[in-house]
């Protein structure tokens, strides 16, 4: 399974499924992140986490470990 | 009847600005009952009969924040009349995302689309009149940085509001989950109002914890619906949360493309332009070192400075109270009460006063960082490190301006969005040494340590690790549990914020400040000064010369309860007391020191001429377990009456102030305990409670964090 984890800078995926439950889930779709749509991954912070992506035309920041609940296809 | 609007929006979305632009001075600040989550009214401009409520900036109405659950309950239980719905044209899906959830509460709503005029210079083209159609209310432009559009926007929500317009249902979900949620609605009670019907039905259909709460159904009716949702997640394979959010997504992405005309797919803002800069890989860290340096340096170092050390040492000191002293004693006045007017509240309202203009200039700052987007990446840059200890990226403006002054540095912790890491950072901010306390640390390492570099080093170093440890230990509180805020933040994009924004922010702040803390500090001082200043001298109560302190009710209060501090190696009156005058403000300590030896001729900033003194009476480590005790232990009054501020509630005031005193107080025991083990060799009594303290903070940096059960928002709302 592929996560948004894996993804690497400058790479435009689709998201297949958000894993999890809960708040965290909860917040990660409410910012957008649904089956199907498109993100594209922009930058890594200075120290290496978290990640900046943008979707549905916005930036969003996320941490890597959240990324990791959202599966995707390339 | 007056008329009451609700404005809602996402946040960054120039919902604040509307508001302004609405009311103008005409507003009233406060909390949402019984949350910390700002609350502001204010009557529409030429309108005395309708009143614009300001709901928190939310994306979404879950039940998982404080915010969204204020917003959600004000429209269903006070009922507004019209809500306005304001929109970033540049970010429609998302801000439509919220508009479908709202248009559901049963209020008529009217859509205003904000920073159109960006949106046309990237050459799309968004369609009103379609849009209104599409979405069922109405829409109209504005423009809240310029003012265009507002009373338009402001009067269409006024004709809606007294027409009961409410928006047509347009958007459907899928068809499985529609059956669903109408065999909800037809279980729900009759005494949900027909309006809402449909908005508990999609709740319950989430399975939202607040709603059924609301609703109180019996154990049969849940089971039923229960039985609905289960069928319908198995039919679309997801969870009913999920599902109605991706099902939302869906709707506004269908519907988009009809008002919607993306005609420059390549555009490259200029905030795109700025960001690929400012939080590069390689030039991020420098340039937020940069920022934070010129914050620092002007704010605290030079010019905000520069005028509190002016209001304080010249207007205060050398102008207000010598002449108001001699006033009062050409006049004849008693001497106590001169002394009560000119060192106890003038003293008092000038420790407020003082503050004011490095705070304003500080606020300046923050304000300008907010509003042109940089905030959100501090956060986005400082992340990895302060997450560890349950803190915010944003946390290390509080804690970098509280090497300055722990008042400002407090207070900025108010752009920190989550509960808790706001709290943590207002609990630990002050453990870092100040300026005020620099004194007392010089005093120290004058004194007993023939000013080694090591001993004012070593005080940063026990600031930082009391916040690493302690953020660690709380983290893992019942206090700090279930941390519903997880970190998935927009990254807004950068705008020149206007000067009327900054300066209204940098006011609200400031007078915000004077109000509530200010009251409290001037109060606490003239206490202080009341027990400083009285006392008995032989055998009857009266007022007490500045050397007379030894028989003031302080030293009383020292003589009580030194024995306390017996543990730590400076259980005689004198340290107590001078640790207590430290709570009017840090650098007390070392002019109470020197009142208490009888020493008139001291330097005040390092306390030389009382080192000799001190020499006789203290050990190096008694002594660095005192500049330890009162590095870490509660801060001045005006600190804590900062804490209070911030906090918002009395309960939260005392546990940091608490805990901020028992932790001091087991790290300097830790400190004379165990180093009396190691440079004498004697085992004592003292020594086990010296390791218990070691092996208590080991277990609280260890042990399994606290678990919560229920995770959505406990707030009585």
């Amino acid at each position: 399974m592929d996560t948004l984890r894996d993804v690497k800078i400058g790479e435009t995926v689709t998201v297949a499924r958000v894993h999890g439950e809960g708040p965290v889930k909860r917040r990660i779709m409410d910012m957008g992140v649904t089956k199907g749509t498109s993100i594209h991954v922009r930058k890594v912070a200075p120290l290496g986490d978290p990640i900046e992506v943008t979707v549905r035309g916005y930036e969003l920041s996320i941490r890597k470990e959240d990324a990791e609940k959202i599966e995707i296809n390339r | 009847m007056a008329i009451r609007i609700a404005l809602t929006g996402n946040p960054n979305t120039g919902k604040t600005t509307l508001f302004n632009a609405l009311t103008g001075s005409n507003q009233t600040v406060g909390n949402w009952p019984g949350v910390t989550v700002e609350k502001k009214e204010g009557k529409l401009k030429g309108h005395t009969d309708v009143i614009i409520t300001d709901l928190p900036g939310v994306y979404s109405l879950s039940p998982y924040t404080l915010e969204e659950v204020v917003a959600r309950n004000y429209v269903l239980n006070e009922k507004p009349d019209a809500i306005l719905n304001i929109i970033d044209g540049t970010n429609l899906e998302r801000n439509l995302y919220l508009t479908s959830q709202v248009t559901e509460l049963g209020v008529p709503v009217v859509i205003a689309v904000n920073m159109l005029d960006v949106l046309e210079k990237s050459g799309n083209k968004l369609d009103l009149a379609k849009m209104s159609e599409k979405l069922g209310c109405p829409v109209v432009e504005i423009s809240a940085l310029k003012g265009t559009g507002v009373m338009e926007a402001a009067e269409k929500a006024i004709e809606i509001a007294k027409s009961h317009t409410l928006p047509k249902e347009k958007h459907e979900f899928d068809k499985n989950v529609e059956e669903a949620i109408k065999n909800i609605i037809a279980l729900l009670p009759s005494s949900v109002p027909e309006l809402q019907r449909r908005w508990y039905g999609v709740k319950l259909f989430q399975r939202d914890d607040k709603a059924i709460e609301q609703l109180n159904l019996s154990e049969s009716t849940l089971a039923e619906i229960e039985k609905i949702i289960t069928k319908c997640e198995d039919a679309m394979d997801d969870e009913s949360e999920s599902i109605i959010t991706s099902e939302r997504y869906n709707y506004i992405s269908t519907v988009i493309a009809s008002f919607y005309k993306v005609k420059n797919k390549d555009y490259v803002s200029i905030s795109d332009k700025i960001d690929k800069i400012v939080t590069n890989r390689i030039l991020g860290l420098p340039i937020f070192a940069a920022i934070m340096f010129a914050v620092y340096y002007i704010s605290i170092t030079t010019v905000g400075t520069g005028m509190t050390d002016w209001v304080n040492d010249v207007l205060f000191a050398e102008i207000i109270q010598p002449g108001v002293q001699g006033f009062l004693e050409s006049a004849g006045v008693a001497e106590w009460l001169v002394g009560l007017i000119v060192n106890g509240i003038i003293a008092g309202v000038g420790a407020v006063i003082g503050f004011l203009p490095q705070m304003l200039t500080l606020f300046f700052f923050l304000a300008f960082l907010e509003g042109c987007g940089y905030m959100a990446r501090i956060a986005f840059v400082m992340d990895r490190v302060f997450r560890r200890f349950g803190l915010s990226g944003k946390s290390f403006i509080p804690i970098l301006i509280g090497t300055g002054c722990g008042v400002p540095g407090i207070m900025a912790s108010r752009t920190i969005e989550s509960e808790h890491d706001r709290r943590m950072t207002v609990i630990t901010t002050t453990f870092i040494p100040c300026s005020a306390k620099l004194p007392v640390i010089a005093l120290i390492s004058g004194a007993l340590f023939d000013n080694d570099a090591w001993v004012a080093s070593s005080a940063y170093f026990v600031g930082i690790a009391a916040i690493v440890i302690s953020g660690i230990m709380l983290k893992k509180t019942k206090l700090f549990s279930g941390d519903p805020s997880p970190f998935v933040i927009e990254l807004p994009a950068y705008h020149l914020p206007t000067a009327g924004s900054i300066i209204r922010s940098m006011a609200e702040r400031g007078w915000s400040f004077v109000k509530k803390a200010g009251t409290v500090i001037t109060l606490a001082t003239i206490l202080i000064w009341f027990l400083s200043y009285f006392g008995f001298v032989d055998g009857s109560f009266s007022y007490l010369a500045e050397d007379q302190m030894d028989t003031s009710l302080l030293a009383n209060i020292g003589n009580t309860f030194a024995w306390i501090f017996a543990p730590l190696g400076w259980g005689t009156w004198k340290p107590a007391v001078a640790a207590i005058t430290g709570l009017m403000a840090k650098e007390n300590v070392v002019g109470t020191f020197g009142i208490l030896y009888h020493v008139s001729d001291f330097n005040a900033d390092t306390g030389e001429g009382i080192w000799q003194l001190l020499r006789a009476d203290y050990t190096p480590l008694s002594a660095y377990s005192y500049l330890v005790f009162n590095l870490l232990c509660a801060p001045c009054i005006a600190a804590m009456s900062a804490i209070r501020r911030e906090m918002s509630s009395i309960k939260w005031f005392w546990t940091a102030v608490g805990y901020q005193c028992i932790f001091a107080y087991i790290v300097a025991m830790i400190i004379y305990q165990v180093g009396s083990l190691i440079l004498t060799g004697k085992f004592g009594v003292g020594t086990i409670f010296g390791f218990i303290g070691i092996a208590a903070i080991i277990y609280g940096l260890v042990r399994k964090p606290y678990v919560e059960k229920d995770s959505t928002v406990k707030a009585k709302v």
